[in-house]
């Protein structure tokens, strides 16, 4: 292994790294800073809505807003911070070294920021940036679109590049490299459901890929797939992106699902319920994500049959995901727990994830699909499952693990307070556009009617406080680093059982050089 | 040096690129011919298929009458004049008939279009039998110029027995850039 034990010096340090944890550490700064930067679009969204009419923006720009509002958080923060969370911890977790194919991780993260700059850059083109809804619906992002969407179709390749050379990381990583005597019925529960995330990413980015090649021949090379006029159909490319699309969502909040399932056990000081079957539940919605992707678009003139056949499927989905609250629920239950900021969180998400679920429940009968289709019904529903879902369970993460990866503690009276403000800031954010949706309020639309009046002005207030939190968040985060209180014990929370609380407190930067011994 | 292990993972990974390359020519080059296939096998969509029908046999059921409804729609920015010259016909099943549409160039430009069919009820589309039809091509129209544009079909003697109605709908597209791109791909290919 040679004599090189310490990180190399100044900036060639990040840009050559092959280090997991170097890597990990720049996913989550890169994600981070998207965060911010999509938050901020998503503030332009609800400070034009504070009030009906137009006031700030004009409506070509806000639609602009609302597409890279979703493009930059799902693929630039959410996605980028789970891999860096995987990267971080998967190889502390399963005993190995470092990532199976560490040049190629380098690569992986080095393609992101070259990609969100060219995704962003397109804001400043003539015609404006993407304004098709992060969905990019053809004839919308085909014939009506902006000349910068040639520009959206390589940042959409090129982030495609990234996560499938990731997952195939960490599948390599997950089955080649655990330590003797960890079978995979051992392994963390974080890691069985990134490596069933890995799978699906596998399996579906490329057919997002497949979707924005075809809409590139569209609008250069004269062919047709989705335009009727050449005898294309608009409908297959809802079809194609929500075959891709389904999935991705999973992919989100799958390995959200792995990080409640550490935290959970960790603060009630009891070992995760039914891991067998969160086992089987998490590899049953990844199966079931392939066959509903149409529940997204039952309004565009399915057979009954078809409607009736994704119907059932989508409730399908509902009873693996039960079994998963259920154990989360059960492990809680008679332990003795405490509630640091990471339980907080993870609690939070568990409560908050299952609303989500209730609301896409509702929105999964096809006939009463007809009346929430494209409304604030639906944002307010996906925002509980992505938001709540994913972005809690991301905070939990990075207040559970800072300490190992620092060596400090977080303050937790700032932690607590970043916990509250966000649960009050979302939830005023979000539960009153369940009403203002279910009473007509229409989707991606600057303007509004005055019945809608009071509720967007509580959403506004509630998002502004969210956002403010985040900020904290970044202060707790940044002072943990300078003044944080030192942390030496190897397992800094009692309840940690997990390998990653059996090496030293912060972390070295190789562990597990040779591989541990398991009972 | 390399270690059973550095194999496994090549192996591992080379296999993980190659369901990469399957899933995305699944979703280039199959999907959207299955979903035709399956458009069309299942008669959903109301598309008539595109292609030119020859009579097999020329029987006429002449019990039977059908109403057939001519519709005409200009899709957004299409700004052509485009309408049938009927509105509505009774036909037997089996028997050819001919009606036309009417379009005009409004513009002071040449301009290319294509009409795209939609039947309602959709069941009877793979009834509908087009013998000739101006869908069937890119239509030109030099500048103000107009034109009648024929359509002939039979309504096949098969069709369900509750269907008394079938409507017919065209939508004209400007496709005259799309004509441009593909004349100057083909021009570039050669």
């Amino acid at each position: 292994m040679g004599a090189h034990h310490g990180p190399a010096k100044g900036l060639t340090r990040w840009l050559f790294t092959t280090n997991h944890k170097d890597i990990g550490t720049m996913y989550l700064w890169f994600s981070f800073a998207m965060f911010l930067l999509g938050g901020s679009f998503a503030m332009i969204i609800r400070a034009e809505l504070f009030q009906p009419g137009l006031q700030i923006v004009q409506p070509e720009f806000f639609n602009q807003m609302t597409t890279m509002h979703g493009l930059v958080m799902v693929f630039g923060a959410i996605m980028p911070a789970f891999v860096g969370l995987a990267n971080w911890m998967i190889p502390m977790m399963i005993g190995a070294p470092d990532m199976a194919l560490p040049r190629m991780n380098n690569w992986s993260f080095w393609i992101l920021p070259p990609t969100f700059l060219l995704l962003a850059s397109t804001l400043f083109m003539d015609g404006g940036g993407p304004n098709f809804g992060w969905t990019f619906y053809a004839p919308l992002s085909t014939t009506y679109a902006p000349p910068s969407v040639t520009f959206f179709i390589f940042a959409v390749h090129a982030m495609g590049i990234s996560s499938i050379m990731g997952s195939i990381n960490i599948i390599a990583t997950v089955v080649n490299m655990r330590a003797p005597g960890m079978t995979y019925m051992k392994m963390p529960m974080f890691v069985w459901t990134w490596l069933i995330t890995a799978f699906l990413l596998v399996a579906v980015m490329p057919v997002l890929a497949g979707a924005v090649t075809m809409m590139l021949m569209d609008i250069h090379f004269g062919t047709s797939f989705f335009s009727a006029a050449g005898g294309g159909d608009p409908v297959l490319f809802q079809h194609v992106f929500w075959f891709f699309g389904h999935p991705e969502v999973y992919i989100i909040i799958l390995p959200a699902f792995g990080v409640v399932s550490e935290v959970i056990p960790t603060f009630s000081r009891k070992p995760l319920f039914g891991y067998d079957s969160m086992v089987y539940a998490t590899s049953s919605i990844a199966f079931l994500s392939f066959i509903v992707w149409a529940h997204h678009m039952y309004t565009v003139g399915m057979p009954i049959a078809g409607e009736l056949f994704f119907m059932y499927a989508t409730m399908l989905i509902a009873v693996p995901t039960a079994a998963k609250v259920f154990n989360w629920i059960t492990t809680m239950f008679k332990g003795s727990i405490t509630l640091e900021t990471p339980m907080l969180f993870a609690i939070a998400k568990v409560f908050l994830f299952t609303v989500g679920g209730f609301s896409g429940l509702m929105l999964a009968i096809a006939p009463a699909d007809f009346q929430y289709h494209d409304s604030y019904f639906v944002v307010a529903h996906f925002h509980y499952t992505m938001v709540a879902g994913a972005i809690f369970a991301l905070s939990s993460a990075v207040y559970y693990w800072i300490p190992k990866w620092t060596g400090k503690m977080y303050n937790e009276t700032m932690g607590k307070t970043h916990f509250w403000i966000s649960f009050i800031g979302f939830n005023l954010t979000f539960f009153p556009q369940h009403f203002v949706g279910l009473a007509g309020m229409p989707r991606r639309i600057p303007d509004y009617n005055l019945m809608f009046a009071d509720f967007n002005m509580m959403s506004s207030i509630g998002a502004f406080i969210y956002g403010a939190s985040q900020l904290l968040f970044l202060f707790n985060i940044v002072r943990t680093i300078t003044h944080g209180k030192p942390v030496s014990d190897p397992k800094v929370w009692e309840g940690g059982t997990t390998l990653e609380w059996t090496v030293p407190t912060p972390a070295p930067y190789h562990t597990f050089t040779t591989p541990p011994q398991l009972k | 040096m390399a270690t059973q292990a550095d194999k496994n993972i090549k192996v591992l990974s080379v296999k993980l690129a190659g369901l990469v390359v399957v899933m995305f020519a699944f979703a280039m080059w199959v999907m959207p011919p299955l979903y035709n296939a399956l458009c069309e096998a299942l008669g959903i969509n109301g598309k008539t298929n595109g292609q030119q029908y020859t009579v097999v046999d020329s029987q006429i059921d002449t019990n039977r009458i059908v109403k057939v409804q001519f519709v005409a729609q200009n899709n957004e920015m299409m700004p052509w004049e485009f309408a049938p010259n009927t509105s509505q016909i009774e036909v037997h099943p089996g028997e050819s008939n001919q009606v036309t549409y009417y379009a005009k160039n409004t513009q002071d430009k040449f301009m290319v279009s294509q009409a795209i069919p939609s039947i309602v009820p959709s069941r009877a589309a793979e009834y509908f039998h087009k013998t000739e039809c101006f869908c069937f091509n890119q239509q030109p129209l030099a500048a103000g110029k107009n034109a009648d544009l024929a359509l002939q079909f039979i309504i096949d003697r098969d069709l369900p027995k509750d269907i008394h109605v079938i409507t017919l709908s065209y939508t004209i597209f400007d496709v005259t850039e799309m004509a441009a791109k593909q004349d100057s791909v083909a021009a570039s290919s050669k």
